[in-house]
């Protein structure tokens, strides 16, 4: 009975979507209209060639590991194009022509930031923070994913997503809200998606037989369901026509940048630090093979956290037209936030007490330690330049680019490194990686790229923001703006280059896992099935 | 620290694990957000803010979707440096029909938030064109393509009509007359005192120079009117902001 629900739903949508691309008024609108009818239609097909088949119902009693392979994979996958993106646009900075004049605008800068952001936030981070969650929750838990093939949903409707945002970038549909770009009904799409990703989550943590839920968890669960208000809040728009990607959004002004830098500095805060923080909070422990540090620290800064951060956006707005008593409330809170910010640093440094010398054996464990020190880094940072003063010279400039890369590559991107090079053995049953030597190359690209990266955006950011404001004896300015773009030449250069070998050092993990998968020796039966108790 | 024993009662119910964390975050935003759409002195009241006309709101969706604020602000603080280079500092009154805001996060490029009338409409085709070939320090890509792209206004009723849904006060006749006033704004030679009467102060000119209505038109029209509504000369900033 459910197959022939499956099968009408699948046929209306293919219907709808043909409809839909007929009569689409842009160009996004009607290749994605096209794109979703192909699904649609291929689904049907493949449905009505299983109808009546006999189906093998999948064993209970072992973990669901096969979404999360997919999700390894989808990472690594979505690593590359993000960061080849990033290497593209940031060398079109320092070479205009890069800009290919025959496009006609679609590989514009203007086109290829959105997708650079959104390919690392959400398709990079987003299914590394999918898979490695579905992974912590079973293991924690001590049950299988649930709700069936619902988590399957959840990663390859998450994939569509991230396909239909890029695809739209790139052909002019976009409502231009940084991180939140996606139009109406991708937008709804991702709901659809999130709250499936949300039951699972929940349903699994729900049928756990462990008594206590695990910390990692606190902090998945809390990243899931605030994602869930900030994306709903953040994009709530009118579409113009039901067969178009334009839509026009409900605030205006003052209140729309107050509720985007709402919600963008907690897609930073929750899920680039809290979500990341739960992948933290399993990966450093098992590796280090060490209990977590403190219990105590775990609970106050995991609450600290949660509360502060949401009050941190209007830092983005200082000396803007938003009222000064919302940026001040911005900036106090974004300083108070350094302590819960360190509490998980020292959490996750501290689980190495009695285990440091394995930092000299141990590759992956130096890459997660790294990941700290950079997380420790950043969030120092960040609230320093939120502090009013600071921020007059900083805002607008190259610095805050620095910022959020010193967090993104060094953080976010060596966590889940680390996490990829721990998941695949177990994943795929091998011994151990394929090679060591190799995870230390990736090690040295990686933070090589990132020094050359943060320092370059330094010395662009604090030059440009002094520039600015240079004035001489008689008050006038002394630089015009295009004298201040072409002193930034040599920097923009060097970020190119720092991005370049981190890209480098994502493609020689890339091969390291494929070999590990390919050529490393299996493990021993022993963990064929393990029952999930 | 014995509250931190009572933790254990979240610790083994995920239900209220997650209630509460959920009411934790939305403290913050409930108390910096709702404030702002009751509180009267967040938008001070300017003589000469009016909604965008068909064409500038057409270039303005031309500006959102090539991502220009990706490199260009539009908000001017109170710092010397930025009046001095961009002129009297942006009013939040300035953008309350910006639905989104353009403010921008970062200046690759220049603030635009009164770039209006700054430049001819010639100097804008030739840099949206080449913009090396006025700025040889520009990093800024060609948007020649625009000049050759004919918009019809087509839609731009509905348009209107949605920019009304979320409170733009547009009348039911800009909204009936929304295909007219396009037109008529890229036209000189046709009868726009109609439009000057429903838009003060909007400019009415080929501002591509070439015949019909191109995307250049439109993004011109909207870049020309940037900054220019209010008046500063008779300005005076309200005290108790």
């Amino acid at each position: 009975m459910g197959q022939y629900i499956k099968l009408i739903v699948l046929g209306l949508v293919a219907l709808a979507a043909a409809i839909a691309a007929n009569y689409g008024r842009d160009l996004a609108y009607q290749v994605h209209a096209v794109l979703i009818m192909l699904i649609a239609g291929a689904m049907f097909l493949w449905e009505v060639r299983q109808t009546d088949e006999p189906r093998i119902p999948a064993p209970q009693n072992e973990y669901m590991d096969g979404v999360i392979r997919a999700g390894v994979i989808a990472t690594a996958f979505w690593g590359i194009a993000g960061f080849l993106v990033g290497v593209i646009i940031a060398f079109q900075l320092a070479f205009p022509a890069l800009n290919l004049d025959w496009a006609e605008g679609y590989t514009n800068f203007g086109r290829l930031r959105p997708l650079h952001t959104s390919a690392v936030i959400f398709a990079f981070g987003g299914n590394a923070l999918i898979a490695s969650s579905f992974f912590i929750v079973q293991r924690t838990c001590a049950a299988r994913l649930w709700g069936g093939n619902l988590s399957w949903f959840v990663f390859w409707g998450y994939q569509l997503f991230i396909v239909l945002a890029a695809t739209g970038y790139l052909l002019g549909g976009t409502q231009s809200k940084e991180y939140a770009e996606p139009e109406w009904y991708i937008d709804i799409w991702l709901t659809i998606v999130w709250v499936s990703y949300l039951a699972v989550y929940l349903g699994t943590i729900i049928k756990r037989r462990e008594p206590h839920i695990y910390v990692a968890n606190w902090f998945l669960l809390s990243f899931i369901v605030t994602v869930a208000m900030l994306h709903l809040i953040n994009n709530i728009s009118i579409p113009v026509s039901v067969y178009g990607s334009k839509s026009v959004q409900v605030f205006a002004g003052v209140q729309d940048a107050m509720v985007q830098w709402w919600y963008g500095h907690n897609a930073v805060g929750f899920f680039l630090t809290a979500g990341f923080l739960g992948m933290m909070y399993y990966f450093v422990p098992k590796q280090a093979n060490r209990p977590v540090f403190s219990y105590k620290l775990s609970i106050i800064h995991f609450w600290a956290l949660i509360f502060l951060y949401i009050w941190a956006g209007p830092h983005h707005l200082h000396y803007t037209a938003l009222p000064d008593w919302a940026s001040t409330l911005g900036m106090v809170f974004s300083i108070i936030l350094w302590m819960p910010s360190w509490g998980g640093m020292i959490n996750g440094l501290m689980t190495l007490q009695g285990a440091w010398d394995k930092l000299r054996t141990d590759p992956v464990l130096r890459m997660m330690v790294t990941s700290l020190a950079f997380y420790g880094m950043s969030t120092f940072e960040g609230p320093m330049m939120s502090i009013r003063a600071v921020n007059s010279l900083s805002h607008y400039t190259d610095w805050t680019i620095g910022h959020v890369h010193s967090g993104a590559l060094g953080w976010n991107g060596l966590i889940t490194f680390g996490a990829l090079y721990y998941l695949t053995p177990v994943l795929w049953k091998r011994e151990a990686l394929y090679s060591l030597r190799l995870v230390s190359w990736h090690f040295w690209l990686a933070t090589i790229g990132i020094v050359l990266y943060a320092a370059s955006m330094w010395v662009t950011g604090i030059m440009e923001g002094l520039m600015w404001r240079e004035v001489d004896a008689n008050g006038f300015l002394v630089n015009s703006f295009a004298d201040t773009v072409s002193a930034k030449f040599p920097m923009y250069v060097v970020r190119g280059l720092g991005g370049t070998l981190f890209l480098a050092g994502a493609c020689v993990m890339c091969y390291n896992l494929w070999m590990t998968v390919k050529a490393a020796p299996a493990k021993a039966p022993l963990s064929t099935a393990v029952p999930a108790e | 620290m014995a509250f931190l024993d009572k933790h254990k009662i979240l610790e083994r119910n995920a239900t209220l694990l997650l209630v509460f964390s959920f009411l934790v975050v939305t403290i913050g935003g409930i108390v910096q957000i709702a404030p702002l759409f009751y509180l009267e002195n967040t938008i001070e009241k300017v003589e000469g803010v009016r909604p965008y006309s068909p064409l500038e709101l057409a270039g303005r969706d031309i500006y959102v979707r090539e991502g220009c604020y990706v490199c260009h602000s539009q908000m001017i603080r109170p710092m010397r440096d930025e009046v001095e280079r961009y002129g009297h500092y942006s009013l939040a009154a300035e953008s309350m029909y910006d639905h989104p805001f353009q403010w921008g996060s970062k200046r690759t490029g220049p603030d635009l938030a009164r770039v209006g009338g700054r430049y001819s409409d010639d100097w804008h085709l030739v840099h949206l064109r080449d913009p090396q070939s006025v700025v040889p320090e520009s990093v800024m890509p060609k948007y020649d393509f625009l000049e050759r792209r004919r918009i019809d206004g087509e839609h731009i009723q509905e348009l209107l009509a949605t920019h009304r849904m979320v409170g733009v006060p547009y009348t039911e006749e800009m909204i009936e007359l929304a295909s007219v006033d396009f037109r008529a704004q890229a036209d000189p030679d046709s009868d726009f005192d109609g439009l000057l009467e429903r838009y003060p102060g909007a400019q009415v000119r080929n501002f591509d120079g070439a015949a019909g209505i191109s995307e250049a038109d439109a993004l011109i029209a909207y870049l020309q009117m940037l900054g220019t509504l209010v008046d500063f000369s008779t300005f005076v900033a309200d005290a108790n902001r």
